[in-house]
This record gives C-alpha cells, structure tokens and sequence, in this order.
C-alpha cells in the first residue's frame, strides 16, 4: 500500500495502489513438468476445488481465483495483491490437503505473473499448450472451471474479463487456423482414409472382427459419419459379439463365416488377439472376383497383425495396419504444429490488447480519458452556439470558453477524487472499469 | 481471327492456372473463378466457330488448324456441361491444361486455305464431326480421370504421398465418372463412326475402304468396347478400368494425329 496525496496536497488515508500486471499470476504442473503420477495425486474433484476455492476466498491476500484440474494439468488462477504470500497459503494447502512433501512439488511448479500468465491461460484455451495441440476437450475444460468459480464468486471483474477473452481467442484460433482440422486420432484416420477410397459411406456393410475397444471406437467414428450402414461382428466368443452388434444395432456372425462375408463387406475392422493372421490372402482373392471387384478396406488394428499385408497388392484391395494409420496421423501432427505458429501470433495479439484494457484500469489515463471526453463535448457544443451568436465579440467567445473548461475541471473534481481513492478495501479495478464504460471510454 | 484466337487463349490459360493453383490451395474461390474464366473463353471460343461456319459456309474442319480449334472446343464444352453436373473440380487442372495447348497448338499451326468443294457440304458431314470431336473429348477426359484414379490409388496403396491423398476424390467416385466419360465417348464414337460410314457412301460410294483412318477407329472403337465389355461382364473397375482408359485414349491420338503424319489415307485432305 502506498501513501498517496489529495488535490491539496495532504496526506490521504492509506489507500489501496492501482491495478498492477503482475497482480495476474498462474501457478500449477502440467504435463510437461510433472509425471503422471503427481499429477494424478495432484487432481482437484468437483467437491475439492469448491472447498479450495471457498477457502481462498477467505485468504486476504487473494482477490480472485479459479482452479483448472484436467488428466494433464492442475493450475491456480488469481488476482493478488501480494504475490509471495498468496502463493504460499495456496502451496501449503495443496502439500497438506494432497499430502506431498513440498521439496517433492516444489521442482514441478511454474509460477507466471502479469503478461506471461495472461499468455498461458490463453494458450491453455486455444490448446496450445496441450500434450495434443489442437485437441478440443481443454476449452471445455476451462469453461467448466471457469463456471464452478463463477458459481462461487471466487472470480472477479478481472479474471472474468481474461476468461472471456481466453474463449474468444481459442475461438478465434480454431476458426482461423488449421489447428484442430485434420485427424490425430487412430479411428478418425481410418474414417478418413474410407471416404478416399468409398464415394460414401452409406449402406456400406462393415465387419468387425474381435470386439475390442479400439475396434468399438473405430465403428462409432465410422457410425457417426454415415447415415444408414450394415455391421457385422464377428468374435470368438459369441455372446460377445452378440451384445456389441446389439449396441450398434448390427448382426453377429461365427468366425467360419468370415470369408464368405468377404463378398459383402466393404469395411473390415480386426482387432483379435490370434497370433496367426485372421484373413489370408487366398481367402480375399476368390471374393475380389465375386464381388465384382469393388473395393475392400481392410482395417488391422490388431497386434501381432490379422490381415496379411500381402493383400494390399490384390487390385482393389487396400490393406492399412496400425503403424500405417499412425504414419497418416504423423504427418497431421506436424501440420498442426504448423498451423499452431499461426496461432500464437493470434494469442499474442490478445494478450496485447488485454493488456491494453487492463492498464486503463489506471486512475490518470481514465481521468484524462475522462477530460477529454467531456472536452470534446464542450467544444462542439461551443462550436455551434458561436455559430449562432455571430454579434459576440473576440472577448465573449474567451469568456465562455473559460468558463467551458472551468465547468469540466469543477465536474470531475468530485469523481476523479472518489476514483483515486474509493476507499479502504474496496477494489479500485471496479470502479475504474464501471467509469469507463460508463462514459463509454473503450469505443 | 487470330486476335480472338488469343483472347481464348488467354482466358484458358488463365483458367488453368486458376486449377492448378485450386490443386494446390484447395481454395473454393480457385475453381469458381477458374470455371467462370473457361466458360468466358468456350463463349468466344463457340462465336468464333460460329462466325467461320457462316463466313466460310461449310463446318470448319477442313484443315489441321480449324481441326484443333474444333477439338480444344468440344474438351471444353463437354468439360464444363459435365463440371456443371458433377463435382469434379480437380478435373480442371487437367481439362484446362489440356484446352490451352489444343488451341495454342492450332495457333501455331498455319490456317492453309482449302479450295470448298461441294463434297464439303454435306449434313453428315457436319453430323461426323461435331459427334466425332464429343466423342474424342469425353474419352480425353476418361483418360483424365482414369491418371487422377492412377495417382490417388497409388496415394492409398503405397501410404506414401499424403499431398494427394487429402486433394484428389474418392476412388469409388473417380471410377465412376471415368465410367460415365466412356459411356458417353463410346456412345458418340459409334455414332459418329456411322455418320461417317453413311457420308462415305454418298461421297466414294462406299461404305468401308481400308483407309488407315478407318482401320485405326475401328481399333480404338474395339479397345473401348473391350473395356466397356469387361466391367458389364467381368466388373473390370478400379485399376485395370483406369489403364483401359488411358490406353484407349493413348489409341485415339495415334488415330487423330499419328495416322495424318505417319500413314496416308482419304482424310489427308481434312488435316493437313
């Protein structure tokens, strides 16, 4: 707190300083700086972090906070006016509560303040700083923490205004750039390299072999994208397959049908557990001829492999194994990392005019914005009556103008006192930010 | 004439490097302003065949000259009708190509002046060609999308080039247009073959004479009747469809060109 002076120079009660950048700061782990299991150990539940956070609220060296807690991350969002010992009530609560020897969680943790911690929550949004870059579930994520701090008014006018504006970037990033656009997954890339070689995917017939979850999730991928499509499941164990094809709403077949289903299917997803392969070649070359030699997309996604790789040199037959599917997913990831360059420029631009905003939270640039405003008002006002007056003299014109500026300077007196000083314990930030848009300030 | 000549020719040119740049950037804009530039050329393209018919009072496509510029005109035409039809953007980037060169070939290629005979004036004669040029447009454009079916199966097969996996279509839809292209040249192929048969009659009494042209479309007609044969019978599709194609087409050039230069018959008098 510093001791600040009145219009006549008098000493003032001590009166909390202006908003300063480096109130803004983020400490947490992340994937890059903690294994897996701190970070496991280190996860808020829901009921968690409303208690931390209900706990935080009361801890008066934090102003604003929220708490962020995915499988890749554990971050402490907040608005302080004393940086070291906010930090310290935060890191004694989580070595108690998580119990972790703080030398243990000390090495792990980043602290950020002022500029770089707005660039990190607005890379965390935009998924920039994901271990997937580009992968969409961390703006969820957010939003949710964002809501639950909302919900328990731990967040304030700042923090609110940098969550709303970490969303709109991340939009921004994914309307603008290539980050979330090709597939990284497995399945999508098996989709994907369907729809290249079938026109559509509609009444295609696909067959599944074993009823793994790879497979599972390889068909709702291919479900999604179709609007009516035959399934077969096919697994040792019968029961099994029946209960998978009835999610889906498929058939099941026994495993001795498979190669005369090989003249139907178009699609054939394998994923047992057989150390031999599932489907020879001998088996696909006689159903190429009896299915008129439309195409067939083998799908193996098993190891040790089902499908023998020589089948990819049977004409219209197209045979794709994990590390092929994986070899396509490579080449997306490193287009997205591409894109992502494209990205930070767009989040550097936020942060800049983040910053911006938040700096006019500051009493002088508000009262001369304030000033000039009104100036601006008198003077066109000024304008038009001497237009209409035109028997006033060089003189009367001097004497309303001074009277103009004597006007503004007795009219902001009053506010301008009450804004550098609003009181003991009351948010400057606040009252500022109500000024400006009050008077409309930020066109 | 040449000046509108070069007015097609540019508008083409600039058409193509609006596909080729589509294939690139994969931006809509692209091939909307690259359509829009072909079909800009193929009106002037159309009023200037229009304007030689009326000056000179027979089909122009007496000489090798008016036979390109007939030949770059019905690629065009046949392009943009099945364009308009079909979503086959990436064709463009082989259509146009191939329609500039057509025309610049045949503005390179001096107009020699053809003394008219009344042999020229004849309905069937107008019916041969025009059916003849369709025909070899649309098995050109078979060919077309029999090469963008090579490379795309090549894509998927070999796992190797993603450029243009994620660019080119489906396999399935590929071979399927291709398909319909040689249905469509085939259809006119025969047509036009018989046209010409019946003008023959009237113009040598004849219908048949063992003219190496003749020869020459009887064996491109059979090579795509072989493969029209194979997939109804045999589902010949994919691959083996793809290379039929492109041989076929390779067949037709020899006939439209190879015959003229290398070997000598009664269409002699058309294209040189």
């Amino acid at each position: 707190m510093t001791l600040l002076q009145n219009d006549n120079g008098d000493p003032m009660i001590l009166a909390e300083p202006g908003p300063d950048l480096s109130d803004i700061v983020v400490l947490g782990v992340n994937h890059k700086t903690a294994a897996v299991e701190l970070r496991e150990k280190l996860a808020f539940s829901a009921e968690e972090t409303e208690a931390a956070l209900k706990l935080f609220q009361k801890a008066p060296s934090i102003r604003e906070a929220m708490i962020l807690s995915t499988c890749n991350r554990v971050e402490v969002l907040l608005v302080t006016k004393n940086k070291s010992l906010a930090i310290d009530t935060i890191s004694s609560f989580i070595t108690e509560k998580k119990a972790i020897a703080p030398a243990h969680l000390k090495p792990c943790v980043y602290v950020h303040s002022g500029s770089q911690a707005i660039l990190h929550v607005f890379r965390v949004a935009a998924s920039l700083d994901s271990m997937m870059i580009g992968e969409p579930q961390i703006l969820g994520q957010l939003k949710e923490a964002f809501k639950t701090a909302v919900t328990l008014k731990s967040t304030g006018l700042i923090l609110n205004r940098l969550l709303h504006k970490a969303f709109s970037t991340a939009k921004r990033v994914r309307t603008e750039t290539g980050i979330g656009g090709h597939a990284v997954s497995i399945s999508y890339a098996a989709v994907e390299l369907a729809k290249k070689i079938f026109d559509t995917l509609d009444g295609k017939t696909i067959l599944l072999i074993g009823a793994g979850e790879m497979a599972e999730l390889a068909v709702e991928h291919l479900i999604r994208s179709t609007a009516s499509m035959n399934l077969l499941v096919a697994n040792r164990t019968f029961s099994v397959g029946v209960a998978l094809a009835g999610r889906f709403r498929g058939r099941a077949i026994h495993l001795e049908e498979i190669p005369e289903t090989l003249k139907t299917a178009d699609i054939i997803i394998s994923s047992t557990g057989s150390p031999a392969y599932v489907i020879s070649k001998d088996q696909v070359k006689p159903a190429m001829r009896s299915r008129k030699h439309r195409p067939l997309f083998f799908i193996d996604i098993a190891v040790p492999r089902d499908i023998d790789p020589d089948i990819n040199r049977i004409p219209n037959a197209y045979v794709y194994d994990i590390d092929d599917l994986q070899g396509a997913i490579r080449e997306n990831i490193e287009n997205r990392n591409a894109e992502s360059i494209k990205a930070e420029r767009i989040v550097e631009e936020s942060v800049i005019k983040f910053t911006e905003w938040y700096q006019s939270l500051d009493v002088v640039p508000t009262i001369i914005d304030l000033r000039e405003k009104l100036g601006a008002i008198l003077t066109a006002e000024l304008a038009k009556t001497f237009q209409a007056l035109p028997l006033l003299t060089e003189t009367d014109r001097q004497a309303f103008e001074r009277m103009a500026e004597s006007v503004i300077k007795k009219a902001l007196h009053d506010p301008a006192r009450f804004l550098k000083n609003p009181g003991a314990h009351r948010n400057k930030a606040v009252y500022l930010d109500f000024t400006r848009k009050l008077f409309h300030l930020d066109p | 004439m040449s000046s509108l000549l070069f007015v097609i020719i540019l508008l083409y040119l600039l058409s193509a490097a609006g596909y080729i740049i589509f294939l690139f950037a994969q931006k809509e804009v692209c091939h909307r302003v690259a359509y829009g530039l072909m079909t800009a050329g193929f009106v002037v393209h159309t009023a200037l065949i229009g304007f030689e018919f009326y000056r000179l009072g027979y089909f122009p496509a007496q000489n090798l000259h008016q036979t390109l510029v007939v030949a770059g005109w019905a690629l065009t035409g046949v392009f943009l009708l099945i364009k308009y039809r079909y979503r086959l953007n990436i064709l463009g980037a082989y259509a146009a190509p191939l329609a500039t060169i057509v025309i610049i070939a045949a503005f390179c290629v001096p107009s020699v002046a053809v003394a008219p005979t009344p042999m020229f004036k004849s309905l069937w004669l107008v019916l041969h060609i025009v059916i003849i040029f369709i025909a070899e447009a649309s098995l050109a454009l078979a060919c077309g999308a029999g090469l963008i079916y090579l490379v795309q199966e090549n894509a998927i097969k070999t796992k190797s080039s993603r450029f243009f996996l994620k660019r080119l279509p489906s396999l399935e839809f590929l071979d399927r247009t291709g398909y319909l292209f040689i249905v469509t040249g085939f259809t006119s192929l025969t047509i036009g073959l018989i046209t010409g048969f019946i003008y023959a009659q009237l113009v040598w009494g004849k219908f048949w004479s063992w003219d190496n042209k003749e020869i020459w479309s009887m064996i491109t007609w059979l090579i795509y009747a072989a493969l029209l044969h194979g997939r109804l019978v045999s589902g010949w599709r994919g691959r083996r469809a793809a290379i039929m194609a492109v041989i076929g087409f390779a067949a037709l050039l020899f006939t439209f060109f190879g015959v003229n230069f290398l070997l000598e018959g009664h269409h002699d008098a058309f294209t040189k």
